[in-house]
């Protein structure tokens, strides 16, 4: 096991090298750079001054040298000055990483905590009123636009009802470590977690429910029922640890739909993570920061990947190598 | 023979397709008695594993209807809750199943699934001697290396080995009746005779009763005490096998015993009996059910409602047309000693 996580892993390395040379790549070939973001429409910084300071920050030499400077400052946890920000990349990533981290890992576990009980139930107690309901959400969170259902959460609980804060990550007057700091997080992150996980459900959903149905009648559970086994044991311990397959295989997607996501939900919430950040960085032409996103955001694919493929060879024998 | 384990009365088994049901099992009475091997056969879709399947309640509750009785330990079980059901399934009655590929859940040790019916229905065993339970079941159906087996997982056993698991399953609880639908049927030949063998030590060391349910003669003619012949699903034909197989009387028994290619035959063409068993939508359902595939017999031999009359002891066929059957090729070939 341990060994087919390590060599799972090291599959890693050639990928993240791939993926950091598209990255860079692409983002040379955005139109403009660091200067044209920054002193767009200044009258007072000449062309020159321009072609001088991009001298001196190095951004007139060709690709493969920017991109071994770097590599090889990245190895050493330097992602870079952020022009626009005029602080490190790595400073400007830290609190936002964490703020997303939290965001996206209570947003996925809230999507399988609703979506894993309903897909049981509407595959379990197939068209019964339950599983039409649990279908007709399937459908309506499948067509809702995500920009629009957060836009309306934030109208109706935030601003009608006043239950919720309307933006940022935490209550700037709450002090940290404290209590209150938690209870504030928590408050904070109630709506662009639901707005996210509602929609996030469906695939889910509708993927458990279509393999219960198909499992349900299969031999296997043919057999455990002949050997009078009680119909939730028949369920718990036959249909859904098969049925739960091919949601494991479907992390890496899931994850990757997130951070997809994470940019409309952190711009509505005003929440301070790397979808805003991102955003606003691409606006600005913030090269060294984009680069820094994108590379994150694909190594988290990647990463999500790996861990379908671990999680499926720990629960499925027949793709366990020995 | 001994006394009666299973009493099968009015079992009618249907299907809903597209809003109606349709009988599968029509009518059916049979009696399993302790120590018999009572042989089902029939061609597919003549009913034998909707039958079995009746017994254990494994349907699909939704699509069919089951109705009658089948009287086992003083209980019809067709009255009885899942619940009630529950005890008895894997602990008095043990069912193997066709597809060894596919009877196994591919995520589970071989060893969680022999103890998987232990944990129910012998709640006295320790942890430790349902292992020792099923290491010794594993070694009864004939596996030798089974301290391996019990930590492997289906996908790493051979299809015979499968199946031995699947009987050892079956077997896990001493149940008082064992229901084995088509054992051999998805094996290879060599596999199926050392199942076949398998089987028939079981038998031996048992005393349970056996509802075999197969279409291959020749294991009925090896194993079964008594032979049921399903056609469209009734039985047409039930009598002991050597009489079976010595005076078969109903046209669709004969018929079949004709298929089979014989080792001392010639090279004439094998008997083929033309058509198909209808499809339960398009099924006659009065009049003689085979008449169609007999075409040949004249409709005034067949009986307008064909009942299981015992026509000798312990020896019951369906219908009339049994007394004026005979083989197209049997006339051709008197014709051809006139010519000739």
């Amino acid at each position: 096991m341990i060994q087919f996580i390590l060599r799972r892993s090291l599959v890693m390395i050639p990928q993240l090298i791939l993926l950091s040379i598209i990255v860079f790549f692409l983002a040379s070939a955005m139109p403009g750079d660091a200067v044209t973001g920054a002193f767009q429409n200044n009258p007072n910084v000449s062309p020159e001054q321009e072609e001088k300071i991009r001298e001196k920050f190095g951004l007139n030499d060709p690709w493969y040298q920017q991109y071994g400077r770097w590599v090889s400052k990245a190895l050493q946890g330097d992602l870079g000055m952020s022009y626009t920000h005029k602080q490190p990349v790595t400073v400007l990533l830290k609190d936002r990483l964490s703020n997303t981290l939290l965001l996206a890992g209570v947003t996925l576990l809230v999507t399988y905590l609703i979506a894993i009980p309903l897909g049981i139930i509407a595959g379990r107690w197939q068209d019964s009123w339950a599983d039409k309901l649990i279908v007709t959400y399937n459908y309506v969170s499948f067509a809702t636009p995500m920009f629009v259902f957060a836009l309306l959460m934030l109208f109706v609980f935030s601003f009608q009802l006043g239950w919720f804060p309307i933006g940022g990550s935490v209550d700037i007057r709450a002090e940290g470590g404290t209590f209150d700091y938690y209870i504030s997080k928590v408050k904070h992150l109630v709506l662009p977690v639901l707005s996210g996980a509602l929609l996030m459900t469906y695939s889910t959903i509708q993927y458990l429910r279509n393999d219960i149905i198909d499992t349900k009648f299969k031999d296997f559970v043919k057999t455990a029922r002949a050997k009078g086994v009680p119909e939730n044991h028949v369920y718990t311990r036959h249909i859904l640890r098969n049925s739960l397959l091919p949601i494991a295989s479907f992390l890496g997607y899931e994850i990757t739909g997130l951070i997809g996501g994470s940019i409309f939900i952190e711009t509505i919430f005003s929440y301070p993570g790397l979808g805003q950040l991102f955003l606003n960085s691409i606006m600005l032409r913030d090269f060294q920061v984009v680069t820094a996103l994108v590379m994150i955001s694909g190594a988290a694919v990647i990463v999500g990947t790996m861990l379908s493929d671990i999680i499926l060879s720990i629960v499925d024998p027949r793709i366990r190598i020995d | 023979m001994g006394r009666p384990v299973l009493t099968i009365q009015n079992l009618s088994t249907s299907f809903r397709i597209q809003g109606e049901y349709y009988a599968a099992v029509d009518d059916v009475h049979l009696e399993v008695r302790k120590n018999e091997v009572l042989a089902i056969v029939g061609e597919s879709g003549s009913g034998k594993s909707a039958l079995a399947l009746s017994i254990m309640g494994l349907h699909n509750m939704q699509q069919t209807k089951v109705e009658g009785h089948i009287d086992f330990q003083n209980q019809n079980l067709l009255d009885l809750s899942l619940k009630q059901l529950n005890q008895i399934r894997g602990k008095e009655i043990g069912m193997i199943f066709q597809d060894p590929m596919t009877a196994l859940n591919p995520l589970a040790t071989i060893g969680a699934q022999i103890e998987e019916p232990m944990k129910y229905h012998m709640k006295e065993l320790s942890k430790r001697d349902r292992k020792l339970h099923a290491l010794e079941l594993l070694r009864r159906v004939g596996i030798r290396n089974e301290e391996r087996v019990y930590n492997q997982y289906p996908h790493e056993l051979s299809g015979g080995m499968r199946q031995r698991v699947v009987i050892a399953i079956a077997l896990a609880c001493d149940p008082v009746l064992l229901i084995a639908d088509e054992p051999t049927t998805a094996l290879d030949v060599t596999i199926q005779a050392q199942i076949m063998d398998l089987m028939k030590a079981l038998q031996s060391e048992m005393d349970s009763g056996i509802i075999l349910i197969t279409h291959d003669l020749g294991v009925v003619a090896e194993m079964a005490d008594r032979v049921a012949v399903m056609y469209a699903g009734q039985i047409v034909e039930i009598a002991e096998v050597t009489k079976l197989i010595r005076n078969p009387l109903h046209p669709y028994t004969r018929s079949l015993l004709n298929s089979l290619p014989s080792h001392t035959g010639g090279k004439e063409r094998l008997h083929v009996i033309d058509g198909v068993v209808p499809a339960l939508q398009n099924l006659e359902r009065s009049g003689c059910r085979f008449a169609p595939r007999i075409a040949w017999i004249p409709e005034s031999a067949h009986h307008e409602n064909p009942t299981l009359e015992e026509v000798e002891p312990n020896h019951f066929v369906r219908c009339t047309c049994y007394q004026h059957f005979y083989f197209p090729e049997e006339k051709e070939g008197e014709m051809n000693d006139v010519t000739t």
